[in-house]
């Protein structure tokens, strides 16, 4: 019998201009700073995202009327080096509430020197959401969903990568 | 976002192809070893079988006398895309904004 040997992980890494005490904090508590604006599956408009700094923690939209959408869950945090978190979205778009369905981040810091920061990212156990991938292919080709200018991005970040 | 129901997840809003679907994520089987594990007879996990394949969620390949299926690696290489483009997305948009931020403390 073949085995199945489908690479289910993303990894990306970028250095950033910052110590690794401010890396940390900016990609977690001030994750609202940069997280992509149209990349909420909320109703209401976005108030504000909440990163709390606990295993156990969520991470968090919440919408200008009050409501909340809790999309992940901390499953490790040691600041400022590294976390990990739960990726409860199923690919329907919606919160996925059975945690065997939901893939895993985990983010690293590595100070390169006093005031530079390598942060590598590991997406993984893709495969967890096997079933409805075309859902989600439907929604990055969607007029609404994920926009052109990610290919622009995409390639920016080939220049930068290092 | 928008939300999207079409395609694989109507295929597999259906409780039985659901229930395949799950089994296969764990490798890849038979047909007669799923419908052991179903209360549903061979002919209709062969019928289920071939309405997910229609809909490229799974392959099947022939062994021996035995016809095995098992998840389209096709269908997972999607979900790798789309993330990775995700996230380089994410991480040049934290570059920035952590950058930004430390030059205001100079």
């Amino acid at each position: 019998m073949t085995e199945q040997t489908v690479d289910a992980v993303v990894s990306n890494s970028i250095v950033v201009r910052a110590p690794i005490d401010d890396a940390f904090a900016v990609f977690t508590e001030g994750i609202g700073s940069w997280w992509p604006a149209e990349h909420h599956i909320l109703q209401a408009e976005l108030a504000e995202m909440v990163f709390e700094p606990r295993v156990g923690g969520h991470v968090y939209d919440r919408g200008t009327d009050g409501s909340e959408c809790r999309w992940a869950r901390v499953i490790a945090y040691e600041p400022p080096h590294r976390f990990v978190i739960r990726w409860d979205i199923g690919l329907n778009w919606q919160v996925e509430t059975d945690p065997d369905r939901t893939s895993e981040i985990e983010v690293r810091f590595i100070s390169q020197d006093i005031d530079r920061t390598r942060v590598e990212l590991e997406h993984r156990n893709l495969d967890r959401h096997g079933p409805g991938w075309e859902a989600m292919r439907d929604g990055v080709n969607s007029p609404d969903g994920w926009p052109l200018s990610l290919r622009r991005f995409a390639s920016r970040m080939e220049d930068e990568k290092s | 976002m928008v939300t999207n129901q079409k395609g694989a997840l109507a295929v597999l809003a259906e409780p039985t192809r659901l229930a395949i679907f799950e089994l296969l994520a764990d490798g890849p089987r038979a047909v007669g070893e799923l419908a052991d594990c179903l209360p549903v007879t061979r002919p209709a996990v062969s019928q289920h079988l071939k309405v997910l394949k229609a809909a490229r969620l799974v392959v099947d390949e022939q062994q021996g006398t035995r016809r095995y299926y098992a998840l389209d690696p096709e269908g997972i290489e999607e979900i790798r895309a789309y993330f990775d483009r995700f996230w380089k997305y994410a991480l040049s948009s934290f570059k920035a904004a952590v950058e930004d931020k430390e030059k205001g403390r100079r």
